[in-house]
């Protein structure tokens, strides 16, 4: 994984509770066999007019106006807004890597399903969850005329916009890992000289397993 | 150190480190791949610029996707395909052995594992599928992961791992003619029911699973999944040791004996403490048919489908109506009068040659009952067909009416063409009688092979033991 760097980015209001994994990506690209790719596939359903397909090419899909990933003010947004409960349903990752693969980095919401919650670290996602109030207050900003911008800062714990500062709490260890890139793997491989030396033992005791 | 179960001593040999939390890092010295569940994880590593640590301690094969029939066509479902030919991709890539479609060897992950002798007894072994628990039966620690831990143990030869409760679950005493291990792990789980076993490693100990084939073992301990056990164990003993001697991958020679008199202390030392203790009489076990949508809704073959207006739990009434609803059956219904249109004859829990010859037992002389629109007999592996042609079992079969199809998973899952279709009643040997499982709408009846193929050739359930 990357390090998590600080930034400047647009926010995305998707302004709907209980929003599934299923919405989130739907079940029939759950035969893909790849990790990566599933970003154009984001909120499918939602998001065009026609039925999708793994492998079909979305540039000359028809989209839904209505869909606020469809709305030219919030192209190439970085954070994600969206209301309680979000990434509820089955465990799946491909959620979160359709979420990090469309360029999302941050969600900010109420509350989360707590699989969907640790996936998205496993994944370099940050999902912060801040009170209902400041949820709501978001909101009113982020649909006006022009993209509201939020600067996030996961060293210092803040978001800035416009000037005001909100904090939010995140997991320290959780927090470590973003910072330093290091994915479940990177950080078993922080133990590499154990898992050696476990080797070098288990080759004496027991060679018949290598 | 005191007395400890053969999970302590699994566990304790394979603890890389341990976190102030208690999170370990438990070597895995075994992984099985197969095609559904590891692009992604292959995708991985590729992504992050990583190789397997070490890629021999891995063995791929296909079998979830593959055709049962007709073999020379190829797969016919794109999707499907892909999925096969990118697992074939990836073993070249990465360097790891893979026995593909058309090798003598491909069949059901884990048949071909404990058959080629890459599953061994002291050892970790995970692969991405819940039934993993199956190589458990040879004093293993055997457990289903998912693609991001099939990932991890490819990139880092480790999971990061919590500690079990350990059950012993013990059956004592001795089985009655006509009742097989089968019969014995769905009694179990209708003893304890499907989350009996949920936060335990099971331990399956006592007379009548000593006295189980290596076949049987694995039967019974596929299944410790269907109770919610993370694992189940059976302790190594000279049939396990037998079993393995001359397998492909099992070591050769002096270290084969070196090894065996490792195996043999895997077991769980006289008076180690469980944090739960079950027991069952073997000698009332009669052979089982589920009638509802989970495998804890299983009864004797001498049952009648129970009534939910009986059960005074309204939560689990309300789940027998449902039940009863899908399985289009009614309350007091003798399970003997229960007609299946399918029989199924395969899966990781009964593909191998103990259960062949158990079912061709049954059928040799017989036909298939004209109820029955398919009877259908699938091996768990190349091997284990070779073997049965070889005893004339497939003549057997193909007498009475059944086909006789390739190695695969097949109708267990229904993610080949093989399935049934909404409402269709089947006798299946597998181990999942989940909603959907064999096709939308179809409904599974779990049966023992001797019993599916007693409800062949008879058109309804029947206890094996009267033909
Ligand atoms: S036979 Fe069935 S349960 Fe076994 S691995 Fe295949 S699909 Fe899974």
């Amino acid at each position: 994984m990357d390090p998590f760097q600080n930034f400047t980015g647009v926010v995305l209001p998707l302004d709907r509770a209980n929003v599934d994994t299923d919405a989130i990506i739907p079940k029939q690209f759950l035969k893909s066999i790849k990790r990566s790719g599933f970003g154009p596939y984001l909120f499918d359903e939602w998001r065009y007019l026609d039925h999708g397909e793994p492998e079909m090419d979305c540039t000359a899909r028809p989209r839904n106006p209505d869909f606020v990933l469809n709305d030219p003010r919030y192209a190439g947004a970085e954070v994600l807004l969206a209301r309680e409960n979000f990434g509820c349903g089955s465990s799946r990752e491909h959620a979160p890597w359709a979420l990090a693969d469309f360029g999302i980095r941050v969600i900010l919401a109420p509350s989360y399903a707590d699989i969907f919650f640790h996936n998205c670290f496993k994944n370099g996602i940050l999902p912060i969850v801040l009170d209902a109030a400041t949820v709501a207050r978001l909101f009113a900003h982020a649909g006006g005329g022009q993209a509201l911008r939020i600067a996030v800062d996961l060293s210092g714990q803040t978001l800035d916009l416009a000037g005001e500062t909100i904090a939010f709490s995140v997991d320290a260890f959780r927090k470590q890992c973003l910072l330093e890139g290091l994915d479940d793997i990177g950080l078993t491989l922080q133990h590499v000289d154990a898992i050696r030396a476990y080797e070098a033992r288990r080759q004496v005791e027991a060679p018949w397993q290598f | 150190m005191g007395a400890r179960t053969l999970y302590d001593k699994l566990w304790d040999d394979h603890l890389v480190r341990v976190d102030e939390d208690g999170t370990a890092l438990l070597y895995i010295d075994r992984q099985l791949v197969h095609e559904v569940t590891s692009p992604q994880a292959f995708e991985g590593l590729r992504l992050a610029g990583r190789t397997p640590w070490r890629a021999a301690a891995n063995l791929a094969v296909p079998d979830h996707n593959v055709p049962t029939a007709n073999l020379a066509a190829g797969i016919t479902d794109p999707v499907a395909r892909l999925q096969v030919e990118t697992l074939g991709a990836n073993c070249r890539t990465f360097g790891i052995t893979e026995f593909a479609m058309g090798d003598p060897r491909q069949g059901i992950c884990h048949v071909i594992g404990p058959e080629q002798g890459f599953t061994l007894p002291g050892s970790t072994l995970v692969c991405g599928d819940s039934h993993t628990a199956t190589h458990g039966a040879f004093g293993a620690l055997a457990f289903g992961v998912g693609t991001s831990e099939v990932e991890h143990v490819l990139a880092t030869q480790c999971l990061l791992q919590r500690k079990s409760k350990a059950m012993l679950i013990s059956v004592e005493g001795a089985v009655g003619p006509g009742v097989t291990a089968k019969d014995i792990v769905l009694a179990i789980i209708g003893e304890i029911g499907t989350a009996g076993g949920t936060g335990f490693v099971v331990e399956f100990g006592g007379a009548a699973i000593r006295a189980l084939s290596m076949e049987g073992r694995m039967t019974v301990c596929n299944m410790a999944i269907e109770a919610g056990a993370r694992a189940g164990l059976v302790a190594v003993d000279e049939q396990t040791i037998g079993y393995l001697r001359g397998r492909h991958f099992a070591p050769k020679g002096d270290l084969f004996e070196r090894a065996a008199d490792h195996w043999r202390t895997m077991v769980s030392d006289p008076g180690a403490a469980f944090d739960q203790v079950v027991r069952l009489d073997a000698a009332d076990i009669k052979p089982q048919v589920t009638w509802g949508t989970s495998p804890e809704m299983v009864l004797p073959v001498d049952g009648r489908v129970p009534d939910p207006a009986l059960e005074p739990d309204p939560t689990k009434a309300a789940g027998m109506r449902r039940a009863l609803a899908y399985m289009g059956l009614e309350a007091g219904t003798p399970i003997t009068a229960i007609r299946p249109d399918k029989v199924f004859i395969g899966s990781c829990t009964n593909s191998r040659i103990e259960d062949l010859r158990a079912a061709a037992a049954v059928v040799d002389g017989r036909r298939v009952a004209p109820g029955i629109r398919l009877a259908l007999v699938v091996p768990g592996s190349g091997p284990v067909k070779v073997q049965a042609e070889a005893e004339g079992l497939d003549r057997i079969f193909t007498a009475a009416g059944f086909e006789w199809r390739e190695p695969g998973c097949s109708m267990c899952l229904a993610m080949n063409a093989d399935r049934l279709e909404p409402q269709e009643r089947c006798a299946s040997t597998s181990n999942r009688n989940f909603e959907g499982r064999q096709g939308p709408g179809g409904r599974t009846h779990l049966v023992s092979p001797a019993m599916a193929a007693a409800a062949a050739v008879t058109g309804h359930f029947v206890d094996v033991r009267t033909l």
